[in-house]
C-alpha cells in the first residue's frame, strides 16, 4: 500500500519527524532549513502533532532545549543549517557527551564568512568530531526513512544523529516519496526509555565536574573520571554500525526501502574507477559513471553514507579491487585536504591492495556541480593515474585558482 | 522545634561538608531556597560556585536533581526542562534555573531574555556576587562601580552595574523580587510564593562573598544587612507591575533611615581604590534609585 | 518517569554527605558555645536559634543545648558574630579553651 506524494526534502524531514511521534521540537529559522521549522509548527498548532513546539531565540538554545526535554524522556527534534549549526556546536559536544539520542536535520549550506546561502557541506563535516552519528542523504524519500531510522539508532546506543541533506538540491526540490502508515511506523520505533534519573526519590546532579581520575562514591563503588566517561562515548559509537544496519535491513523488511546501511554501491561489479562522494553528490556521480562507462572507462560509484561513526571496514572491503579513486567532496578541512579523503586514506592504510587516490574540492556555496564536469574530472584522474602518477595534488573542480 | 518558631520547613536540603567557602553569601541563600521550593523541584545551572556547591563526580550533597548546563544557556536548560515535563505530563515538578550574575547579566541574557519573553513557566534566580567568583573575581556588568576585580585591577569598574530588574521588567513577566540570605525569612517566603505562580519568576539575590569582596568570613550576613540597609541592594516584589517594598526596606522607606553607602563600602578591600569622584557618584545612583522605587511604592 | 534508568552510561553523583571531605579540617577558628549565656538554653525553651538560622552550612542543631557539628564546621564564624547573647566564641584551634 503505497502513499506517494511529492513533495521536497524539508517536507520529507517534517514527515518523518511527526511519524516518529516527536514530543519537544525546537527550531530557529535559517536558510534553507526554514520551511521545515514551519511546516512542523504547522502540524502542531493544527493538533496533527501532539507535541511541545519552543519558538527559540536562537540555535543554541534550540539545541539546549532539545538536551534538556530529551533527559526528561521527551523525544525531540531541531533542525538547522550552517551558521546555525556552528552556532550550536558547543551543545553537539555537550549532547553527545550527555549520551542523548537527539535526532537533528541539517540541511547542508555552506558557512560564513563570506556569506553563501547555498549549498555545500562544510557545516555538518565541521562537527565531525563531535561524537554525533552523521548521515548523508542522496533524495528525499531517503530524508523520511532516514530521520525514522535516526531514532531508533540514537535510542538503541545513546548517541545523537544528525541527517544530513543538501540545501535547495534537495530541500527545495521536490520528489516523489512513499509515506508509511502512522502505525507501522509506531510499531517499527518502540518508546524512546531515556537512561537519565532525574527524580525526587532518587535526587542525582547530572554532568557535573569529573576529575582527571577515578573516585568512590559514598558506596565505596570506584566511579569513571573524565576519560573514562569519553571513552564509553566511542564505544557506543563503535557499536552503532552494526546497529545502522540492522535498522536498515529492519526497515527494509517493513517498508520496503533499503538506503544502504553504511554505505552503497554502483556499477562496482567490475569497476576500476570508483567515483565517491556523500549525499547528492554521489547521486549525480552515478550519471557521471554512466557517461563514462559509454566512452569504455569502467566506472563505478560508492556513495558514503553514513560518515560518523567512520565506516572503515565496509569501505576497506569495498574498495578491494579498485585501481583508481576519485573522491568529490563539498568541503574541505582547511590547511589539508577534504576530510572524506583524508578518512578513506586512514582506513586504507596497509590495505593490501593500493589504489591511487584523487581529491576533488567541489560544488562549495552551491556552485553548480553537473554530472558532464565529474565525468570530465574523473577521466582526467583516470589518465593520469593510468599513465602511472600516483599523487594528484587536491584539486578544485571549476574554479578559478590562477 | 526552629520550623515553628521561624515559619519555615525546617528539613534541610544540603548535606554537610561543600565545597563553598567559608562564610558564603550562596550556601546561606541556597538552603533558605531549597526548604521552600522542597522535593518536587529540578534544578539546572552553569559552571558557577553553584555547580562547585553542587559536588564533584560521583558525590553530590543536594538533595534535589539536577542538571548541569552549559554556560549561557541556563534559562534554554529550563525551557527545556518545562517543555519535556509538560510533554511528560509531569507538571507537578517546579522548574527553577539558577546562575550567577555572569551566567545571567552577561552570557545568559540571550537565553533568559528568550525563556523570559516566551512566558515560560519556570523559577529563574540570579545569585548576584558581583563578579565571576568561581573563576577567580573578574569583573562581570553586575560589579558596581569603582570596585577591583581581577579584570580591573588597578582602574577599578567604571561603569554602575547593569540594571537587570529593568531588563526583567521589560519582560512583562509575573513575579519579580530581590532577596538576601542576611533576611532568610523574608528570602523563604517569596521563594514558596514563588512556586505557587505560574509564568516566569525572577528573583535577584544579592549575594555577599568572602574572599571576592574581600572582608572577612564572620561578615557575611552583615554585608548582607549593610547592603540593605543603605538602599544598595533593596528588598522588594513587583507582581503585575506592582511595586511593593518588603522587610526591612519596607520599614526603612517609612523611617527614611537609610544609611550612607560608605557604611557599606569602607568595610570591603574592593573598594580600597575607590575614588571621591567614584563614591559620589554612587550615592548619587543608589539615591536615585531608591527615589524611584519610593515612588513606585507610594503610587499603589 | 523514566523505565530504563542506567547509571553507567552518563554522569548521574548520588547523594552523600562530606562530598568535599570532613570540612572541618578547614577551620583555624572554632565555635565554641556558653550555655550560660545560650538563650533557648536558658529559657528552657525553642527561642533566638538564629546560629541554626545564619549558619551558610546547616551544622547547627537547634537543639537544646545547640549543638555544632564540628566534624563539617569551617569556622566561618558567623554564628559567634549574629548571637544577640555573645553566647559564642571563636577559638583557635590547637588551643586548649574549653
Amino acid at each position: 500500500m503505497n502513499n506517494v506524494q511529492i513533495m521536497t526534502g524539508n517536507s520529507a524531514a517534517a514527515i518523518g519527524a511527526k511519524l516518529s511521534a516527536v514530543q519537544v521540537v525546537a527550531a530557529y529559522p535559517i536558510t534553507p532549513q526554514s520551511q521545515l521549522a514551519e511546516i512542523l509548527s504547522q502540524y502542531i498548532e493544527s493538533g496533527e502533532l501532539k507535541a511541545e513546539y519552543v519558538r527559540v531565540e536562537g540555535e543554541h538554545t534550540a539545541l539546549t532545549v532539545c538536551i534538556s526535554a530529551s533527559t526528561v524522556g521527551a523525544r525531540v527534534f531541531t533542525a538547522t543549517s550552517a551558521n546555525g549549526l556552528l552556532y550550536m556546536h558547543e551543545q553537539l559536544h555537550w549532547a553527545a557527551g550527555s549520551r542523548l539520542p537527539i535526532v537533528m536535520c541539517c540541511v547542508n549550506r555552506g558557512v560564513g564568512a563570506p556569506w553563501t546561502i547555498f549549498n555545500d557541506q562544510q557545516d555538518s563535516l565541521a562537527q565531525r568530531d563531535t561524537g554525533w552519528v552523521q548521515i548523508y542523504c542522496r533524495n528525499n524519500q531517503e530524508i523520511l526513512d532516514t530521520v525514522i531510522q535516526a531514532y531508533r539508532i540514537a535510542e538503541a546506543v545513546y548517541c545523537p544523529v544528525m541527517v544530513c541533506y543538501d540545501g535547495f538540491v534537495l530541500s527545495h526540490t521536490m520528489m516523489p516519496v512513499a509515506v508509511p502508515a502512522a502505525d507501522r511506523v509506531r510499531e517499527f520505533l518502540p518508546p524512546y526509555q531515556a537512561h537519565t534519573i532525574l527524580s525526587p526519590e532518587d535526587p542525582r546532579n547530572l554532568n557535573p565536574v569529573l576529575f582527571p581520575w577515578r573516585r568512590e562514591n559514598s558506596a565505596g563503588v570506584l566511579c569513571d573520571g573524565y576519560m573514562e566517561m569519553r571513552y564509553k562515548l566511542q564505544a557506543a559509537l563503535e557499536k552503532a554500525p552494526a546497529v545502522i544496519q540492522a535498522t536498515n535491513r529492519d526497515y527494509a523488511a517493513v517498508f520496503g526501502r533499503d538506503h544502504g546501511g553504511l554505505h552503497w554501491e554502483y556499477l562496482t561489479e567490475d569497476a576500476e574507477l570508483y567515483l565517491v562522494g556523500m549525499g547528492s553528490m554521489a547521486s549525480e556521480a552515478t550519471q557521471a559513471a554512466d557517461l563514462l562507462r559509454k566512452e569504455g572507462i569502467k566506472a563505478g560509484v560508492v556513495g558514503v553514507r553514513v560518515f560518523r561513526p567512520f565506516p572503515a571496514q565496509v569501505l576497506r572491503e569495498a574498495f578491494q579491487k579498485a585501481r583508481g579513486i576519485v573522491i568529490f567532496e563539498k568541503g574541505i578541512s582547511y590547511g589539508y585536504e577534504g576530510a572524506l579523503c583524508s578518512d578513506l586514506k586512514a582506513a586504507l592504510y596497509r590495505a593490501e591492495h593500493q589504489a591511487p587516490i584523487h581529491n576533488y574540492i567541489a560544488g562549495l556555496g552551491g556552485r553548480d556541480v553537473k554530472a558532464r564536469e565529474l565525468a570530465d574530472a574523473a577521466r582526467a584522474s583516470w589518465q593520469a593515474m593510468e599513465k602511472g602518477i600516483y599523487e594528484q595534488p587536491t584539486s578544485w573542480l571549476n574554479c578559478f585558482t590562477g | 522545634m526552629p520550623e515553628n518558631l521561624f515559619k519555615i520547613n525546617a528539613k534541610e536540603y544540603i548535606l554537610p561538608g561543600t565545597r563553598a567557602c567559608q562564610g558564603c553569601g550562596l550556601s546561606l541563600a541556597y538552603r533558605y531556597a531549597l526548604k521552600a521550593l522542597r522535593e518536587n523541584t529540578i534544578v539546572t545551572l552553569p559552571a558557577s560556585c553553584l555547580c562547585v556547591l553542587h559536588g564533584i563526580y560521583p558525590s553530590t550533597p543536594v538533595m534535589i536533581p539536577c542538571l548541569n548546563n552549559s554556560f549561557a544557556s541556563t534559562a534554554a536548560s529550563a525551557s527545556g526542562l518545562v517543555a519535556g515535563l509538560q510533554a511528560m505530563n509531569r507538571t507537578d515538578i517546579t522548574v527553577m534555573a539558577i546562575a550567577g550574575d555572569g551566567g545571567t547579566f552577561d552570557m545568559g541574557i540571550q537565553s533568559l531574555s528568550g525563556a523570559a519573553e516566551r512566558g515560560t513557566d519556570f523559577i529563574y534566580v540570579c545569585y548576584d556576587n558581583e563578579g565571576y567568583m568561581n573563576t577567580g573575581t573578574q569583573r562581570s556588568s553586575a560589579t558596581p562601580l569603582g570596585a577591583l576585580t581581577t579584570t580591573t585591577p588597578i582602574a577599578t569598574k567604571q561603569q554602575h552595574k547593569k540594571d537587570f530588574i529593568k531588563i526583567m521588567e521589560a519582560h512583562d513577566i509575573a513575579y519579580l523580587a530581590t532577596a538576601s540570605p542576611s533576611y532568610p525569612i523574608d528570602l523563604y517566603d517569596k521563594f514558596v510564593k514563588a512556586k505557587k505562580i505560574r509564568g516566569t519568576r525572577y528573583i535577584h539575590l544579592s549575594i555577599p562573598c568572602p574572599p571576592g569582596w574581600a572582608y572577612p568570613p564572620k561578615d557575611t550576613v552583615k554585608m548582607g544587612r549593610l547592603a540593605v540597609e543603605t538602599g544598595i541592594s533593596p528588598l522588594f516584589e513587583i507582581e503585575n507591575g506592582r511595586f511593593r517594598f518588603t522587610g526591612r526596606s519596607k520599614s526603612m522607606a517609612e523611617k527614611g533611615n537609610r544609611l550612607p553607602v560608605i557604611n557599606y563600602l569602607e568595610k570591603q578591600g574592593r573598594f580600597r581604590k575607590m575614588n571621591i569622584e567614584q563614591l559620589h557618584q554612587m550615592q548619587r545612583w543608589v539615591d536615585g534609585k531608591w527615589q524611584e522605587y519610593q515612588r513606585r511604592a507610594q503610587e499603589q | 518517569m523514566n523505565a530504563k534508568r542506567d547509571d553507567s552510561i552518563s554522569a548521574m553523583c548520588t547523594v552523600a554527605i562530606g562530598e568535599g571531605g570532613k570540612t572541618g579540617d578547614w577551620r583555624s577558628l572554632r565555635p565554641v558555645i556558653d550555655h550560660n549565656r545560650c538563650i533557648p538554653t536558658v529559657k528552657k525553651k525553642a527561642a533566638c536559634f538564629l546560629c541554626w538560622l545564619y549558619c551558610p552550612e546547616g551544622v547547627v542543631k537547634a537543639t537544646m543545648p545547640v549543638e555544632i557539628d564540628l566534624d563539617y564546621c569551617k569556622g566561618c564564624g558567623v554564628c559567634a558574630e549574629e548571637c544577640p547573647a555573645k553566647a559564642i566564641t571563636m577559638v583557635r584551634e590547637g588551643e586548649d579553651n574549653e
